[in-house]
């Protein structure tokens, strides 16, 4: 069972090397390999999960021969490789399900960039999620944003090619922000490693010195993953970004990339600043403010949309108002509910944007107008988007339910804030309704014209296994939440006391 | 005169510089496209007219800007005023990490060049991932750029005329030669002193890039085809990776590594870091070259 903690630096090694190799095999070959490749991580952290469990302790991981604070290091407990072992089932099942629109969408002799693309941001995730180290964060902050540029670009449109202008300079600024964060907070402490650098940090707040340096770097930081992750104001990349990328993409970007920032911003939380001094600084008010007007905002949007792709691309911008909102809230209720809605989104967003897809072929057209009796003709990607609508709502059953039932109780956490937070709620929840269940009753409205062709399962089998198993998912989740909160739990009190 | 807005010349700009109706690749390159495509329905115009909030949006967004730009310049200028002054002994800086890279950075690495020892062998995780950045940027602009017509390129009588420029021939010939050699030389001692594989590819990237220039591409063929150019990169970064591994591997795990620091300043020294830094070298002149020739012309080699 020791060996299970080199899994990590295998797994991401392993994407290395396969995205180095993906350039040059036949594309058939390629698929293969960055499906097989998805599989054996999400396998790989479902067992360093299960050794997490088992052994009850966070496992700090030197990387080479020299620990902190000289060289680099891997730091999990049990969040990481639940949060890991889910993103990639969801690129799995993204790519697999959203093959048939790869093909159609793509040029032939560029689709094995896109597994190159796909296997460096896996590798980037797991980076993310499990470093020790401000500056290998950064740096694979860095192949994060160009190859969520790659996934974007490679459906050659006039709009793809735009909103990867937009969206690469959004990531952009937001790298240079957090960079900049990062240098400031070297000049005043000398490291780079998370537990020396949280050491320094907390003597430094202590005695008062630097306190200007401190918060304008932890303002840095916070606003630079944020402008990354997609917080209102700057969401206005992501409709195009995710409305317009082929669906599997849609589904990588809304629901694995942004993650990636968003977990990495609470590490850097967790682990570099110390609750303790980010919830005194007052950032975290700007982040709860920012993440409820997000909230509003998105679902606003959202409902004036016409184009369903786009729609739940406005979605994304308000449930990562949510995300957000819990960071704000508290570091206990309010983050639990924030990484529970991370895992949300993640398993309900991409099945969202495949099924919309699929009914978008059938329908003529992705405008909600075009959808009038799609259901019918398909029927598995009408449920899927229906379920996975019913879910984005909060309906009992699926995981959304419990993530507005933990936002509701973190809400609780901050006496201050309670109103505030269940008026957002509520409020977003009927936009939520309004908009997803006008989509939803169209889709079930019959047609007066004759029935046209109707899609059966056989003919989009990839597709059938992909939605099944990301309703599974969700139901499963749904259902047993309770373990997940407390393994959620569990993991966030490992991420602070391993220090 | 029509007055208009900012966000309404975008749209105009949009307009004019793409097709912004929802074409398929095939339909883009009809040569390309083995079977016939689905058409998607094209989404709605985006010519319409800005609506009042939107104009409104148009003149408050410079002001807006303006005023925030200036906010956080003089915000950050505040902070750089609090930061420990420059070069003092006292720096925060100056600690226990600096003290053991310098001080016994020779002797536990092998290089001579601290900096080689700091990103090559303490922090190498960080550089494994930087040399992929490089990675994931080319082979983004491979599929921003790459044209895969088979058909010959346009004639271009200006490269032409380039080609047989005696002047341009004559000097490159004579440089190009010292400047790769140059490039080289830096990569193989980037562990005994100033250099490395960062730079000592971006030197021999700018040396195939004069030779690019100077011949034009079509003897350039004889240098740097596509098939050399994945090849070398791809089996550069597999090396780094799998090396990596093994020794990332035997490191937390405490286990002996074939790798020794050796003695150091012998250019056969400094264990991984001389084959690390050529591995670098190569990936980073293959890209320098690869996005220059890929802007110039769509394709490599």
């Amino acid at each position: 069972m020791e060996f299970t903690v080199n899994l990590p630096l295998f797994a991401a090694a392993l994407c290395l090397i396969c995205s180095a190799v993906s350039a040059v095999l036949p594309e058939k070959a390629a698929r293969r390999l960055c499906l097989a490749l998805c599989g054996l991580v999400a396998i790989a952290f479902g067992l360093l999960l299960a050794y997490g469990l088992s052994s009850d302790a966070a496992t700090t991981y030197r990387m080479g021969h020299y620990p902190h604070p000289w060289g680099n290091e891997l730091f999990f407990g049990t969040l990481e490789p639940l949060l890991l072992c889910v993103f990639a089932t969801v690129m799995l099942l993204c790519l697999l399900g959203g093959g048939s629109h790869l093909e159609n969408d793509l040029e032939q002799g560029k689709r094995r960039y896109y597994y190159v693309m796909c296997e460096l941001v896996l590798s980037s995730l797991i980076a993310l999620c499990c470093t020790n180290d401000v500056f290998t964060g950064y740096v694979f902050i860095e192949i994060s944003t160009v190859a969520s540029c790659g996934l974007l670009m490679i459906r050659q449109l006039g709009r793809t090619t735009l909103a990867s202008i937009r969206y690469l300079i959004f990531s952009l600024i937001g790298s240079g922000l957090f960079l900049l964060g990062l240098i400031l907070l070297y000049a005043v402490t000398g490291h780079l490693l998370m537990p020396d650098l949280s050491r320094a940090i907390g003597t430094l707040w202590e005695s008062g010195q630097y306190r200007s340096v401190l918060l304008t770097s932890i303002c840095l930081v916070t606003v630079g993953l944020a402008v990354k992750g997609g917080l209102f104001p700057f969401h206005f990349w992501m409709p195009d970004t995710y409305g317009y990328a082929t669906p599997a993409s849609g589904g990588i970007l809304s629901g694995l990339v942004s993650k990636g920032y968003i977990f990495f911003l609470l590490r850097v939380i967790f682990r570099v600043f110390g609750t303790e001094v980010f919830y005194k600084s007052g950032v975290s008010n700007v982040l709860f403010v920012l993440g409820a007007i997000g909230v509003i905002v998105g679902s606003v949007s959202a409902a004036r949309e016409t184009d369903v792709a786009r729609m739940i691309a406005y979605s994304s911008a308000s449930q990562i108002g949510y995300i957000f909102m819990g960071f704000g809230l508290s570091p206990q209720l309010g983050v639990l509910a924030s990484v529970f809605h991370i895992l949300t989104h993640a398993i309900t967003k991409p099945p969202l944007f495949l099924s919309a897809a699929q009914i978008a072929r059938i329908a003529g057209g992705r405008d909600r107008k075009l959808w009038l009796g799609a259901g019918h003709k398909n029927r598995l990607a009408g449920l899927t988007f229906t379920a996975c609508a019913l879910s984005m709502i909060g309906i009992p059953l699926t995981m959304g339910f419990v993530s507005k039932y933990r936002f509701g109780l973190a809400a609780f956490d901050n006496p201050k804030l309670i109103v505030p937070t269940l008026i957002v709620l509520a409020v977003s929840t009927i936009l939520n309704t309004w908009y997803f269940m006008r989509v939803v009753i169209r889709l079930y409205t019959p047609a007066s014209g004759p029935d046209g062709p109707r899609v059966r399962m056989r003919e989009q089998r990839p597709f059938a296994v992909a939605a099944i198993a990301f309703l599974c998912m969700n139901i499963g989740f749904g259902v047993a939440a309770k373990p997940v909160v407390t393994l959620i739990e569990h993991g966030l009190i490992l991420l602070k006391e391993a220090l | 005169m029509k007055k208009t807005g900012f966000l309404e010349r975008l749209r105009d700009w949009d307009a004019d510089r793409f097709d912004l109706t929802e074409k398929t690749a095939g339909d883009m390159h009809p040569d390309l496209s083995p079977k016939p495509l689905k058409q998607e329905i094209p989404d709605a115009p985006l010519e319409r007219l800005a609506t009042r909030g939107e104009r409104a949006f148009d003149r408050l967004y410079p002001v807006l800007a303006l005023v925030l730009g200036t906010v956080m310049i003089v915000f950050l200028f505040l902070t750089v005023l609090d930061l420990p002054p420059y070069g003092a002994a006292d720096n925060p800086a100056h600690n226990e990490v600096t003290a053991r890279y310098l001080g016994s950075g020779t002797a536990e690495t092998g290089a001579v060049n601290a900096v080689a020892g700091v990103i090559l062998d303490y922090r190498a995780f960080d550089t494994l991932g930087e040399s992929h950045v490089l990675y994931a940027a080319i082979t983004a602009v491979l599929i921003l750029l790459l044209v895969q017509s088979d058909a010959p390129e346009a004639d271009d009588p200006g490269a032409r005329l380039m080609e047989r420029d005696p002047i341009l021939t004559v000097t490159a010939s004579v440089i190009a030669p010292i400047v790769i050699l140059f490039g080289v030389y830096n990569m193989l001692t980037g562990h005994l002193g100033p250099g490395g594989g960062f730079s000592g590819g971006a030197i021999v990237g700018a040396g195939l890039i004069l030779l690019s220039f100077a011949f034009g591409p079509h003897r350039m063929k004889r240098i740097v085809t596509f098939r050399t150019f994945r090849i070398a990169s791809i089996s550069a970064l597999c090396f780094y990776s799998v090396s990596k591994l093994y020794s990332f591997f035997c490191g937390a795990n405490g286990l002996h590594t074939i790798f020794s620091p050796g003695t150091p300043s012998r250019i056969l020294s400094a264990g991984l870091i001389l084959p690390l830094n050529i591995a670098v070298g190569v990936v980073v002149s293959f890209t320098m070259y690869g996005l220059y020739s890929l802007f110039e012309r769509g394709r490599i080699g």
